[in-house]
């Protein structure tokens, strides 16, 4: 069963002043089948833990450690970590101008799946897929990510989840800017990845809203670059009432 | 993550509406001419040099460049077509246009043979006339001219190959009705220098078709200029070049509509890699009064790949009547920057492939649109080779 181990990470980005200090030591075990909500307010340093374990290059890790089933994830190149079994759903996914998304999604499943797709089967999979994420097929034919709107974007990430099928998948704030039907539809698409039960879920978010259609097995309060406090669904219930105010009083990383 | 060099800069484009009391060529500093003494030498301010390092012309632009080079030019051509070198004398050349800069009025001075190609009335070739030009060092003054009788169709493939510091005048003449497709290959060593006017008369109801791919040279500055003899001419005009480090590669465009209901379509595209990677893209369209129902539309697309390289685009479309059918330019350089590398490396992709992905992309529609089945193959081969040598 694929694990995904984070211990004591602590990650830094170069600021204009210097190395500035986000992740703290972050302490955190995700089991495929599983699904972690991790909860926190803006700037807490949500972001930076999803990019830091797809190796963004953009941030720099200074101590810690994370494996997946025991390989030093670290260690990897950002497309190594892709094809290991880690995928990150963007807060704000790249325009690629030049690319289409056919062809985008097929190298990228080429790469992932170490061979390429049948044809046959391939255009079909792509299709149902797209047709139940409510996208028209003809965004197969655009350049990737460019003038989707926010809401095309989301779906646009989850459409390569349900087709690169990660060991773990990070999604980070999936939820944003997303419509109540466009949440919904996109939800659907996580769960059926989730249904498999060969997936273990990374859920960030900010907001407790996508929590009534993805149930998350644990939740994780983030604050200050690390999680402060872990629970059951409940606490969910807890941070919508209070908010996060009780985490960020003196404890802010500021 | 963004970084903060410049990756090179697109300039507005300008349209300008109404009587225009600029010249016909409203940025060439000089009136055309056949001679040389005609042009003052240029100081590299003018509006047509501001972008070319003069200082690695060769001495192409001040008089100071003799011809002592050679060039090896085989013309392969299907049964029918006429292959033959003249004395400058001859009364066929010069027509399509005059020179209208200081090197292309020094290559019309200096040349002494000129090739010429003609495919006779009504002949429509079955394979393309093959034109190889390899440069085996030394300055060189060229001239060709390729004429096609009306209703004839051809398509005409000129290859530069080798080691040369050339400037040329390349003149097609484009009978009525006719149908000339000409590819112009700069596949230089980068140690070649190459400035060349290409000046197309486009007669009535013709179809000029240009495509221009420049991959190699140290400095490669190329002039393609259109002129209608006719109403109901078609010209359209293709580049593509992929500019390397300290390369220079110019391709500036004049389409002079000054005769009603002809239309012209532009599409250049580049791809730019390493320090000092200088493009410059001019498109000059100017419709003049006369030319009613002109439709036109220009574009240029840089992709910068890495910091160090530069682009300068200006599109410039002048209309001197509101009586057309259409007229619009767009130009955009857009770089693949660290984060677009990341989206892809996160979906599995490795960097190189990653790349290549985004370039060929990037051409492969403009490819698609030359519509050119053999030239395809070569030209996404040869953008495979660019891209491996500078990754390598
Ligand atoms: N290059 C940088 N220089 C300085 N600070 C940075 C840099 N990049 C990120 N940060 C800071 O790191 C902190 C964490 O950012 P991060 O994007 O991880 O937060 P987040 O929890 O995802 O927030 P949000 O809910 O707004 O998405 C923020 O305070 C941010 O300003
Ligand atoms: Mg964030």
């Amino acid at each position: 069963m694929a694990t995904l181990e984070i211990h004591d990470l602590h990650v830094s980005v170069e600021a204009e002043n210097g190395p500035r200090e986000i992740l703290r030591g972050v302490d955190l075990t995700v089991k495929q089948g599983e699904t972690h909500a991790i909860m926190g307010p803006n700037g807490s340093g949500k972001s930076t833990l999803a990019y830091s374990l797809a190796g963004h290059p953009k941030y720099t890790v200074t101590g810690g450690t994370v494996t997946l089933d025991g390989e030093d994830v670290l260690a990897m190149s950002v497309d190594e970590r892709a094809r290991a079994g880690v995928f990150l759903a963007m807060q704000y996914p790249v325009e690629v101008p030049g690319v289409s998304v056919s062809n985008f999604l097929r190298t990228s499943a080429t790469a992932v799946r170490g061979e390429a797709p049948k044809l046959r089967t391939w255009v079909k999979e792509v299709k149902e897929t797209m047709e139940a994420l409510h996208m028209d097929a003809s965004f197969a034919e655009r350049n990737v990510n460019e003038g989707f709107s926010g809401g095309e974007k989301k779906r646009h990430e989850i459409l390569q989840l349900e087709l690169l099928k990660p060991k773990i998948a990070i999604l980070d704030e999936t939820d944003s800017g997303l419509d109540v039907d466009a949440l919904r539809i996109v939800s659907e698409g996580v769960n059926r990845v989730r249904e498999t039960g060969t997936v273990g879920t990374l859920l960030i978010t900010h907001y407790t809203r996508i929590l009534r259609y993805i149930k998350p097995d644990y939740v994780h309060v983030f604050a200050a670059g690390r999680i402060a406090e872990s629970g059951g669904a409940e606490l969910a219930d807890k941070l919508e009432n209070e908010g996060y105010e009780a985490y960020t009083k003196g404890g802010a990383s500021e | 993550m963004a970084t903060s060099i410049p990756a090179g800069s697109t300039t507005d484009g300008a349209i300008q509406v109404g009587q225009s009391a600029q010249p016909a060529d409203a940025r060439v500093s000089a009136a055309a001419s056949y001679d040389v003494a005609d042009f003052p030498v240029p100081h590299g301010r003018e509006e047509e040099w501001r972008f070319t390092p003069l200082d690695r012309l060769r001495g192409l632009h001040d008089g100071t460049a003799e011809a002592t080079g050679g060039l090896r030019v085989e013309v392969a051509a299907p049964e029918g077509v006429t292959v033959e070198t003249v004395d400058r004398g001859d009364t066929r050349l010069g027509r399509a246009g005059k020179p209208v800069d200081r090197v292309a009025a020094q290559a019309y001075s200096a040349f002494e043979k000129a090739s010429v190609v003609t495919v006779p009335k009504d002949a429509v070739l079955s394979e393309p006339v093959r034109i190889t030009v390899h440069g085996e060092g030394g300055t060189v003054y060229a001239h060709q001219l390729v004429e096609v009788g009306r209703f004839a169709e051809a398509v005409v493939v000129i290859d530069h190959t080798g080691d040369a510091t050339l400037a040329a005048n390349v003149e097609f003449v484009v009978g009525e009705g006719a149908k000339l497709t000409v590819v112009s290959v700069q596949d230089w060593d980068d140690t070649a220098v190459h400035v060349a006017q290409h000046t197309a008369l486009v007669g009535r109801d013709a179809t000029f078709k240009s495509v221009v791919v420049t991959f190699g040279g140290d400095l490669v500055r190329l002039h393609p200029r259109v002129v209608y003899g006719g109403t109901g001419g078609e010209a359209e005009l293709y580049g593509l070049y992929f500019t390397d480090n300290g390369q220079h590669q110019e391709h500036r465009l004049f389409i002079d509509h000054d005769t009603p209901h002809c239309r012209s379509n532009v599409a250049y595209k580049g791809a730019l890699q390493g320090q000092d990677a200088h493009a410059v893209w001019i498109g000059d369209v100017l419709i003049r009064a006369v030319a009613q129902g002109t439709d036109t539309y220009e574009l240029n697309r840089n992709l910068v790949l890495t910091d160090g390289a530069r682009v300068d685009s200006v599109p410039n479309l002048e209309i001197e009547t509101g009586e057309i059918v259409g007229a619009g330019h767009a130009s955009a350089t857009g770089r693949f920057d660290d984060e677009q590398l990341f989206y892809l490396m996160a979906r599995g992709i490795p960097a190189d492939e990653a790349r290549r992905l985004v370039v060929r992309g990037f051409f492969a529609e403009l490819v698609q649109q030359i519509g050119l089945a053999d030239l395809e193959e070569r030209l996404l081969a040869k953008i495979e080779q660019e891209l491996e040598a500078s990754v390598g």
